[in-house]
């Protein structure tokens, strides 16, 4: 008997390392303690062209996540880009003044949108738009337009 | 030329007699299980003989891919100044591929092939039939509760090899070759996803546990009963497990992170 009782030790501290185990990748390693996930509200953005943007890239303001991309869809009548935004509701307080841009953390960071707040008293509301957009900028673009812009100054 | 096709015909349609028999084994063997739920305690003693013994292996051999994951990890990221996102790469590595993949091939060289020869000398001694004699049906007596054993263990140990690597990365990263210890895990916690990245982990693991154990049951089952025929059994067991559990892992990887 004594035999099989060592076993069960046994057997259940390998059974509780590997649950702890399992529980350490949750909670240390992945995103979960992050993840409760607050009640948001969605607001809309417009993009001319919204760069490598994707969906779960973070939105912050004033360099602090507050939300994440929820979708992001092409509009076939005004070809825009429509990025949709999953602000968490604890932050209701922004202006419906607030520009959104698009930027890059870092030379060859992840891109994710910014949010500077206005100073309007109205604030943005669950399905509101954002009207002041600014665009990702796009490298080839500006690398193409400083060169013209150069070999123009030449001649 | 003749006798080539001869052979070649043999030998496919031997190879797909073996794969229907072991597909009826698979069937016995889960419904065995049934009435083995009843008694935990063969389950219970198989998962000793399964789990805790290769738990040693797991755990050091996990340890040893994370430090070196963290090393080498370390000598590319920092070429780009990068250094911070070491903890990304040895946890998002460790967790998605090399957890699951690398437990699951030890797991069929230390639990899989002592599982085929242990069946497969029973069978060759005769111990099964005798089972047999006694009105005992050998599958749920002795199959089914290694089956559930190997299972059951599978998961448990591919998180173990994972957790410990990742504190191997970090005791090298940031221990030995100064990575910023709170960027190591504060970067990982931001990139890694707990439903895209854990649980098609865990959800490898399980695919790789079913897959291992019921090769080594199998093959240790239709062994022939001779020491010759064991020892083929044997080494079958670990070439076929490694071969189905790779190619079972690219199928998985392409399925669940096709689209990131």
């Amino acid at each position: 008997m004594q035999h099989t009782n060592t076993q069960d030790t046994f057997v259940g501290l390998f059974v509780a390392a590997g649950i702890v185990g399992l529980f350490f990748l949750a909670l240390q390693v992945s995103n979960l303690s992050s993840f409760t996930e607050h009640d948001s509200y969605t607001v809309t953005a417009r993009f001319e062209n919204s760069g490598g943007l994707k969906v779960k890239s973070p939105v912050s303001a004033a360099g602090v996540k507050i939300g994440k991309v929820s979708a992001i869809s092409f509009d076939p009548k005004t070809y825009e880009s429509v990025v949709k935004l999953s602000i968490d509701s604890q932050y209701n307080t922004l202006p419906d003044d607030t520009t959104a841009s698009v930027f890059t953390s870092g030379l060859l960071g992840e891109q994710y949108v910014n949010l500077d707040a206005g100073g309007s008293d109205e604030f943005l509301k669950n399905g509101g738009q954002i009207e002041i957009t600014q665009s990702a900028i796009i490298l080839e673009k500006a690398l193409g337009q400083f060169l013209f812009k150069s070999a123009e100054e030449k001649k | 030329m003749i006798e080539f096709l001869q052979q070649l015909g043999q030998n496919t349609r031997t190879g797909f007699t073996k794969l229907g028999r072991g597909t009826f084994f698979l069937f016995q063997t889960i419904s065995g299980i049934l009435s083995v739920l009843p008694r935990p305690r063969l389950v219970l003693n198989q998962m000793y003989s399964i789990g805790v013994l290769s738990f040693l292996i797991i755990t050091i051999s996990g340890l040893f891919v994370g430090m070196v994951l963290g090393l080498q990890g370390y000598y590319i990221l920092s070429d780009f100044g990068a250094e911070e996102t070491l903890g990304v790469m040895v946890a998002a590595s460790l967790v998605r591929e090399l957890g699951p993949v690398v437990s699951a091939l030890l797991f069929a060289g230390r639990a899989g092939s002592a599982l085929t020869a242990e069946i497969g000398l029973m069978k060759a001694t005769e111990q099964l039939s005798g089972m047999e004699m006694m009105a005992v049906d050998p599958i749920k007596r002795i199959i089914s509760p290694r089956f559930l054993a190997g299972f059951l263990s599978m998961p448990l140990l591919a998180a173990l090899f994972s957790a410990v690597g990742i504190i191997g990365g970090q005791m090298v990263g940031s221990g030995l070759l100064g990575v910023d210890e709170g960027a190591y895990w504060s970067q990982m916690q931001a990139k890694l996803d707990f439903q895209d990245d854990i649980i098609n982990g865990v959800i490898k693991s399980i695919v790789f546990g079913f897959i291992a154990s019921w090769i080594a049951l199998f093959e240790g089952y239709d062994a022939i009963p001779t020491s010759e025929g064991v020892s083929r059994a044997t080494t079958r067991t670990v070439v076929n497990s490694a071969f189905s559990i790779l190619g079972l892992d690219f199928i998985l990887t392409a399925l669940m992170f096709g689209d990131n």
